[in-house]
């Protein structure tokens, strides 16, 4: 009876040990790495926010070249799910729903509906909501810090997506009046009806 | 218990700045708090003297000289005798601990009786103070300092703007959630006047660390005074630093997220600011109001308290200065 | 089990060394990665899961260390809050449900088939299952943490802070996904564990001759399997409410945010006893063995199980006392919750009288079941004085109930562990343990945890609140928080001799011989470590202690087939001999079924119609694994 048991130990034992030792080599390694890695950037330096104020924008005001800095930080103001979510709220503090309601428009346009009238752009939109736009648009370049206004803008350019970012925030703790970020709302209303959310829009995308 | 005597001068160093003032349940100066404090000591004792008790069995079980062989019926039956006895005992001793809790949750009361009703919105991580209007007298929002008169029953009504908080004073009373959709009240009644601080005391994010309250029991004279100037508009700023200050302060982003009374500036999101240089802290309990601390956290926000939803505006130092002094004019 | 048929293979036509060859050969795990990969011996994954569990152990113990460097002083820097928030979520989380659950659990995967005297567990596949399961969840939530997306909402994930609104990324959706895998494995194992209790006990044990580890495994068992599911429920609605924007916990559409506390905390208390329950068990046999007498009071410590078991249900809503909810409701629970110091106090009674009418030997056990007593005492003393209302709303989530519950969990479980492991230890490796070593292990974890954690009390009452990364300079708290992390040291120090200890033993360790410490319960009776199929012949029980009433001749029931694996099924209540049923063999397919759910649960935190596509290999493994093998039933 000794000597199976001791057979069934050191045929099984090694690679259980092996697999132990993978798990720990696998968990303390991958803790180095997450260590090294950032985590949310609660601050960012007072030079690099200045930075994002420097885009350059075409002359039309639409579209354009994107501050180096925004490069460096990895477009997190896209793809990032905290600067989203802070978005999110500066949209309701920041009164935005005043005129664009939950993102479907009212006095302002909506961005659900596939018509950007200065593009889709990061840059267009932190520059409508920066300097302001003809027909209303305040400018809020003395309302909010300028990283503030690429915060919201990512959050912006979310709602009017049409794939559904894996970052993009759900819903809030409020009435549902429409889908979610996080579901693409504008490729879900966009689909709803046979004319379409705006008026003059082309093809479904 | 080594730590006792230098764990008591800290506090007495703690407490004589009088901007933390007390936060500990064994501190009691409210009517609340000083029921509970006896049925902490009440308690307390007793289960000291159960711990004791069963430590002194364990160690003379484990200790004790063993006869050779003992008479085993009589001594399982003696044995059985004293279990049944000890968990008997437990009963009682746990009836009386209950009736004990339900007789201070029946003398503590509740707050239907308070004459004045003081509303706290837990915010992340701040609480915003609104005193309600009464008759002709109008109402006022503050923030992080909450004033109320000695010896009466005051009603905190508990909501919540965003996720669960916990209104926690223990020198007055017992905590209570903030609870979204939801509203709680709980009794204060002050006993002495004081400073009294408190702390949320329930996890709600990246600063639940910084999220103080003051809480100040004066004669209730000296509450009307502090009520009658509280409802008043911000004072002008007669100081030009502050005066500068002051055109700073609209035309900056401030004013968007800030409401001074008596100005344009008429933001929501963050703490009204219209008396803020008569509040003893900045920052929900952060710093003491001094005009450097208030410069140091206009300054950076973000390295006092990371995460905090006020941004780091970019000014300049003489801007900086002049928002500084009219902050702390603001009376 | 008299019946004799020519055509198979019995064990009675064999003498023992040929038996025993042949039942190696049916029962024994081939060797190499493949056989570990598809290996269903309850004792190799016992090991496997008690492996993990105790690395998990020593990570949380790590994350434990960093928390203390950052609290040692006041607004330390070490630590932003984003990290520690998620530092004290994952310690919690994987304490809770990646350590102290599972390696419950395990012990009893374990242990509890050879104290009931058979040759495997009940659902051997679905026992393998339920590792894999383990192991995903417990990577899943690490993995996260590396990439920097911990969950860090705390342990008890209150919505509204989990919710949709205000934690954004996957961070909440992990964690609760994690939950789904830790408690797909635990509701396995509580589900083999009560059919092997049940249906699989050595013929003669009847219910009032069950080991009391094994009653409390069983107790513990049936509380995973009513508790569970409650969590599950409420982390499915959470990943919902995330993900596809369900409102049930939404209050402006008519959901409520305390209906999470109501289901969490349902889960929640009884996990604390889930906990504590096997290590009462633990507790139970090495007194009796090292005070060599049979417990005191057998039949008041089952009832004092069950009866544990039952009010653990009903008194969740003590954590919630400060939540705003009627005080007639609280009123009751401050009442039921007070009752449970009853059977409480019943069980460290009869342990003392037992003591008290016993010889003790202060061997490395029993000096752990010692120190249990000493700390468990006071945590469920301090349990006593959280569940009074009054008293809970100056204590609630301030690090009085740190200290409370580290004293029970810490006190109440991981001290019985640690006797538990020393006292196993032998039959699981075949080697013992330092006794020397396992003396310096108790003192130094025994000093290091009361320092630690008892100026903790002090701290809540002094108005510390819980889950803090920093506190102000001001507060009077930074003496006591010094001591604690220098403390912390200490009993770090303790683990780490105790992991060295376990490692060196583990390799050259004396070797051990059946029944070390002339214990009288089932599992001393075959080879340390046992052979693949546990005992060549089935034991006969005839009392509560089979080993001490005949030690060198134990009865023996005989009969099964040698040719295919055969474990005995006996009666629920008097464990008379019904039938032989064939016990299934190795098999990758509960591998392949466990990385078809992972890859299922996991993909469906970023969408729904994960559930959907997901199933499909889902059910390819599922087929793959209940697969028809020809083999007909056989039962006599």
């Amino acid at each position: 009876m000794g000597t199976e048991s001791v057979t069934e130990k050191a045929n099984v034992n090694p690679a259980s040990a092996l697999m132990v030792a993978g798990l720990l080599l696998l968990i303390s390694s991958g803790g180095v790495f997450g260590w090294l890695r950032q985590a949310r950037e609660l601050r960012l330096d007072p030079p690099g926010v200045s930075d994002l104020d420097r885009f350059r924008l075409m002359q039309n005001g639409i579209s354009g070249t994107p501050p180096e800095s925004y490069f460096a930080l990895g477009k997190v103001y896209e793809s990032d799910a905290y600067n989203l979510s802070q978005g999110k709220r500066l949209y309701s503090w920041f009164g935005c729903a005043a005129c664009h309601a939950d993102g479907r428009g009212g006095i302002g346009p909506s961005f659900l509906d596939g018509w950007w009238l200065y593009g889709p752009e990061m840059v267009s939109i932190v520059a409508s909501i920066r300097d302001g736009r003809p027909h209303g648009m305040p400018a809020f370049r003395d309302k909010m810090t300028i990283e503030q206004i690429w915060q919201l803008a990512g959050y912006v350019q979310t709602i009017g997506s049409y794939t559904p970012k894996v970052a993009a925030p759900s819903r809030n703790d409020d009435k549902h009046t429409r889908p979610a970020e996080n579901r693409g709302p504008a490729k879900i209303l966009f689909d709803e009806g046979p004319a379409g959310v705006h008026a003059d829009q082309g093809p479904s995308p | 218990m080594r730590t006792a005597r230098p764990l008591l001068l800290s506090v007495i160093i703690a407490v004589a700045p009088g901007c933390s003032g007390n936060q500990s349940a064994l501190n009691p100066h409210g009517a609340p708090a000083i029921h509970v404090e006896h049925l902490i000591i009440g308690t307390v004792a007793a289960c000291t003297a159960v711990w004791i008790l069963v430590m002194v069995i364990l160690g003379l079980a484990l200790l004790r000289r063993r006869r050779a062989a003992a008479d085993s019926a009589k001594s399982e039956a003696r044995l059985t005798m004293t279990v049944v006895a000890a968990v008997v005992a437990t009963g009682v001793i746990i009836a009386g601990l209950t009736i004990a809790s339900f007789y201070t949750t029946r003398s503590i009361g509740g707050p239907e009786s308070a004459a004045l009703t003081i509303t706290v919105r837990g915010q992340q991580w701040w609480w915003q103070i609104f005193y309600a209007s009464s008759g002709a007298t109008p109402g006022f929002q503050t923030a992080n300092e909450i004033h109320i008169p000695l010896g009466e029953d005051v009603n905190i009504r508990l909501e919540s703007a965003d996720v669960i908080h916990s209104f926690w004073v223990p020198s007055l009373a017992g905590k209570q959630d903030l609870v979204p959709g939801r509203s709680n009240s709980l009794l204060l009644r002050a006993e002495k006047p004081g400073v009294y601080r408190g702390q949320c005391a329930e996890f709600c994010g990246l600063q639940h660390s910084h999220m103080a309250i003051v809480v100040i029991a004066e004669a209730p004279v000296d509450y009307e005074r502090w009520a009658a100037a509280q409802r008043g508009d911000a004072m002008v700023p007669a100081d030009p630093d502050a005066a500068a200050g002051q055109a700073a302060f609209l035309a900056k982003p401030c004013a968007a997220c800030h409401t001074v009374r008596g100005t344009p500036a008429n933001g929501t999101t963050g703490p009204d600011l219209t008396h803020i240089g008569a509040r003893q802290t900045i920052g929900a309990g952060l710093l003491e109001t001094t005009r450097g601390s208030l410069a140091a956290w206009i300054a950076d926000p973000q390295t006092l308290k990371p995460g905090n939803n006020m941004p780091m505006v970019p000014l300049t130092s003489v801007e900086l200065q002049n928002i500084s002094a009219y902050m702390e004019s603001l009376k | 089990m008299t019946r004799e048929d020519d055509s198979e293979l019995r064990d009675t036509a064999l003498e023992a060394t040929e038996l025993d060859r042949r039942l190696t050969a049916t029962w024994a795990t081939p060797p190499g990665l493949w056989g570990a990969l598809s290996t269903v011996d309850h004792k190799i994954i016992g090991r496997r899961y008690i492996t993990t569990a105790v690395v998990f152990l020593a990570l949380g113990g790590l994350l434990s260390l960093l928390m203390r460097l950052q609290l040692a002083q006041p607004e330390a820097r070490f630590i932003g809050p984003d990290r520690y928030n998620q530092i004290f979520s994952i310690h919690g989380t994987n304490m809770m449900f990646l350590f102290a659950v599972p390696v419950m659990q395990a012990m009893a995967v374990y242990l509890v088939p050879l104290m009931v005297g058979t040759r495997s567990i009940a659902f051997p596949r679905l026992n393998a299952f339920s590792y894999w399961m383990y192991l995903a969840g417990g990577l899943l939530l690490w993995i996260a943490f590396m990439l920097d997306a911990g969950p860090d909402v705390g342990w008890f994930a209150y919505v509204p802070l989990s919710g949709p609104e205000y934690a954004a990324g996957k961070r909440a959706d992990i964690w609760a996904q994690m939950i789904t895998f830790t408690e797909v494995s635990a509701l396995a194992v509580a589900v083999e564990i009560v059919v092997t209790v049940f249906k699989q006990r050595a013929p003669g044990m009847s219910l009032d001759r069950i080991p009391l580890f094994v009653w409390s495994m069983l107790v513990t068992s049936f509380l995973v399997i009513l508790a569970m599911p409650a969590i599950m429920i409420a982390s499915t609605a959470l990943i919902l409410d995330r993900l596809v924007e369900t409102h049930f916990f939404n209050p402006a559409e008519g959901g409520d945010v305390l209906l999470w506390q109501h289901l969490f905390w349902f889960f929640g208390h009884p996990e604390v006893y889930i906990i504590f329950l096997p290590a009462v068990g633990m507790v139970s046999t090495i007194v009796a063995t090292f005070t060599r007498r049979p417990v005191f009071g057998y039949l008041g410590m089952v009832m004092a199980l069950i009866s544990t078991g039952v009010l653990a249900l009903g008194l969740w809503v003590h954590h919630m006392f400060v939540a705003g909810l009627p005080r007639l409701g609280e009123s009751f629970f401050t009442a039921s919750s007070m009752a449970i110091a009853i059977p409480a106090g019943l069980q460290i009674f009869c342990w003392l009288a037992t003591i008290w009418a016993g010889r003790p030997i202060f061997k490395t056990p029993f000096l752990f079941v010692i120190g249990f007593m000493v700390i468990f005492v006071i945590g469920g003393l301090t349990g006593v004085m959280v569940a009074s209302v009054p008293f809970d709303t100056q204590v609630h989530d301030t690090y009085f109930v740190v200290a409370h519950f580290h004293y029970v969990l810490v006190g109440g479980a991981v001290f019985p562990l640690l006797g538990a492991i020393y006292y196993w230890f032998p039959k699981f490796t075949g080697r013992m343990m330092s006794e020397t070593l396992g003396r310096w292990v108790f003192g130094l974890i025994f000093a290091g945890f009361n320092l630690t954690f008892f100026p903790m009390h002090i701290l809540g009452l002094r108005g510390m609140p819980r889950r803090i990364y920093t506190y102000q300079p001001e507060m009077p708290w930074s003496g006591l928080n010094m001591l604690i992390s220098l403390s912390a040291i200490i009993l770090a120090v303790g683990f780490l001799l105790f992991f060295i200890d376990a490692i060196r033993s583990g390799r050259s360790g004396a070797p051990a011989p059946s029944n070390p410490w002339g214990a009288s319960t089932l599992e001393w009776a075959t080879s340390s470590p046992p052979p693949p199929y546990n005992f060549a012949r089935t034991p006969v029980v005839g009392s509560l202690e089979p080993l001490s009433d005949n030690p060198d001749m134990l009865p023996v029931a005989a009969g099964l087939r040698v040719d295919c694996r055969e474990l005995l099924v006996t009666s629920v209540v008097e464990a008379i001999p019904e039938a032989r049923e064939p016990s299934s063999g190795d098999s990758i397919w509960p591998l392949w079924a466990a990385l078809a759910t992972t890859a299922t649960l996991i993909w469906s935190i970023f969408t729904p119609w994960a559930v959907v596509w997901g199933s499909i290999p889902v059910a390819i493994a599922l087929i793959g694994w209940f697969w028809p093998k020809g083999t007909s039933e056989d039962d006599s």
